[in-house]
């Protein structure tokens, strides 16, 4: 354990056969798996401001967010299909679509939005059929944020400990954390006089993340160590300082300043990465220590034994 | 869809099986008997055509096949404990050693048991499946359909047991399959035909069930107190196995979950906090575009 981190929970006395963890660990790619949960976030967030920027009239924002969108649906999309063992079948994900799988619900939004938002970037970068490239913006402006917080449901409804049981708050820290990375890229991208919009759900996407992730460690106790220790713990704290220096930045010149506007959406969006990139490694932490699946679950079994009693 | 948790008298009505479906077949294992000599093993690798996962030698214990994984559908577990109680602190109720399957050499206690996919009615790996290569048979297992699995890894970390896994060099899931080419033919699967204590019992689950409380009374009658059965309760978090076990001590001693419960019981919640951040997202949006002007 490196210096400064003191586990939360005192050690506790467990059982377990040589040691060994119960649970296998996640087959999940790294970094494939991350940056998907990345690219997904930044890409929905991407559509809802590329939908606001058409509306009120902010070229250079549409521009920008309308090409994160597409762009971000394509890259997640390879990486997706890239991290399974049979890469080639990838299409039998739409084969049958079922709402116990948060993994072909979420094939299900990312196959039209990356349909609609390709088309809508197309058709803005070239000018053809407007019309039809904004109906598919729109789509793909409603699609967004379903896009953006779904992937919590997929590690959520797993038997990873530190995923299952902050399943109610990863969908949280998944959308402000989506949002914050496409305020982010525009503020990096959009002149300053269209990018107030960016800003503004940065800011809040940031306030949203950081709440909802302290809330996991202030609530979900000895499962959420994995986020507070070791290397998935480094990254959650580099990931909320820089979370926090990023917003500093935005209130006090994120309006005046191009060059600190620009290093402020920078940094909002490496923040970002490194977020998905911590709890997707707390996830694998917590498979691999037994601790983790036996000690709640025998505290479980003796609430259950001591309710028994209760009522008897 | 069928049902997401709780006892169910008809795993295969819910799965979508008519009426005169076949009865649910299953396995219990009663680990009291078992010698350790992994008969099951090698059968269930002979017949499936299991490849083979590393000749290592651990040096943990005398199990050097570890764990149970793509290539590898039972396993025999080998626990050692010293047969005194050291007063070291542990979770759970105290237990008398005395009481235990103890061997008398050296002052260790043998536990053996031969673990193998449960075959849940509430299947995490099933659930999860976007491809629907998992699939429920007329028997009430949980099987994987290799020409359709494209090897995603989702059953992997649904499972709460670590049972099924995806094989390195293939990048497809595997895992036992409670023999259904041979169900299909009538017979009983290889484990339990190679196992020489009938340790490994194949048969309907219903009758299994009343089979395993009437060996769990006799050994509590002969003072066995320590025995348990383990997945017997249709009313448990995945509510019930179809391949169950009894058991000499704590579940989490053989490397078994002491309170399984299957990711999908939570899946209502999971949707609904999904819902509520994708609206606080199209907030966020909206709220990003009113008021002021830059
Ligand atoms: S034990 Fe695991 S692999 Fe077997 S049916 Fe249950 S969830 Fe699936
Ligand atoms: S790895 Fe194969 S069997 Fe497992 S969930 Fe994915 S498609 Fe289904």
């Amino acid at each position: 354990m490196a210096r400064g981190e003191a586990p939360m929970v005192p050690d506790v006395e467990f059982e377990s056969y040589y040691g060994r963890q119960i649970i296998k660990t996640p087959t999940w790619k790294t970094p494939d798996v991350p940056l998907y949960l990345f690219l997904g976030g930044l890409a929905g967030c991407s559509a809802v401001l590329a939908e606001g920027a058409a509306l009120s009239g902010r070229p250079e924002l549409e521009r920008v967010t309308r090409l994160a969108a597409a762009g971000g649906a394509a890259a997640g999309t390879v990486a997706l299909v890239h991290d399974l063992g049979r890469p080639e079948r990838f299409l039998n994900m739409l084969r049958v679509l079922k709402p116990t799988s948060p993994l072909s619900v979420g094939s299900f939004i990312l196959a039209p939005f990356s349909a609609l938002s390709g088309a809508a970037a197309a058709s803005h970068v070239t000018g053809l059929l407007p019309r039809l490239g904004r109906l598919a913006g729109v789509g793909a402006g409603v699609l967004g944020p379903p896009l953006a917080t779904y992937t919590a449901a997929l590690l959520g409804n797993t038997v990873v400990p530190a995923w299952h049981e902050a399943h109610r708050e990863l969908p949280f820290v998944f959308g402000g954390s989506g949002a914050q990375a496409a305020g982010g890229l525009a503020m990096m991208l959009v002149p300053l006089d269209q990018a107030g919009p960016a800003r503004r759900m940065a800011l809040a996407g940031a306030a949203v993340e950081i709440a909802a992730a302290e809330s996991i460690v202030l609530r979900r106790g000895l499962v959420a160590e994995p986020y507070q220790v070791g290397t998935p713990g480094r990254l959650m704290r580099i990931a909320r300082n820089g979370t926090a220096a990023a917003s500093a930045a935005t209130l006090l010149l994120g309006r005046r300043s191009r060059l600190a506007s620009a290093v402020a959406g920078a940094t909002y969006v490496a923040a970002s990465v490194t977020t998905r990139f911590g709890i997707f490694e707390a996830g694998l932490a917590s498979a691999r220590d037994p601790k983790y699946t036996v000690v709640p679950q025998r505290e479980r079994l003796a609430r259950q034994d001591g309710s028994a009693k209760m009522s008897r | 869809m069928g049902s997401l948790w709780g006892g169910l008298d008809d795993v295969q009505a819910d799965a979508g099986y008519d009426a005169d479906h076949p009865p649910r077949m299953g396995f219990f294992t009663d680990t009291s008997v078992c010698i350790g000599c992994k008969a099951c093993e090698v059968a269930c690798k002979e017949w499936n055509d299991v490849p083979d996962d590393g000749y290592l030698l651990t040096g943990m214990s005398y199990d050097n096949t570890q764990e149970l994984g793509a290539s590898t559908w039972r396993h025999v577990a080998f626990v050692e404990k010293p047969a005194v109680d050291l007063g070291m602190p542990t979770v759970g109720p105290p237990r008398d050693a005395d009481q235990s399957a103890a061997s008398g050499d050296a002052g260790i206690r043998w536990l053996m048991s031969s673990d193998v996919c449960k075959h849940c009615t509430h299947a995490g790996c099933l659930d999860v499946c976007p491809t629907g290569a998992l699939f429920r048979t007329e028997f009430g297992t949980v099987v994987v359909q290799p020409d359709v699995c494209n090897g995603c890894g989702y059953c992997v970390s649904a499972c709460p047991y670590g049972v099924i896994d995806l094989r390195k060099d293939d990048g497809r899931a595997f895992k036992c399959t409670l023999c259904y080419d041979r169900l299909k033919d009538g017979q009983t699967p290889a484990c339990a035909q190679a196992c020489p204590t009938e340790s490994i019992q194949f048969g309907e689950l219903d009758e299994l069930r009343e089979r395993a409380d009437r060996r769990l009374a006799e050994l509590h009658e002969r003072g066995v107190d320590v025995a348990r059965l383990y997945g017997r309760d249709p009313e448990d978090g995945v509510g019930g196995d179809g391949a169950f076990f009894l058991l000499l001590d704590e579940p989490e001693v053989y490397g078994l979950p002491p309170d399984p419960v299957v990711p999908t019981r939570t899946l209502g919640s999971v949707w609904k906090h999904v819902g509520y951040a994708a609206a606080a997202v199209a907030g966020l949006g909206v709220a990003a575009f009113s008021g002021r002007r830059r």
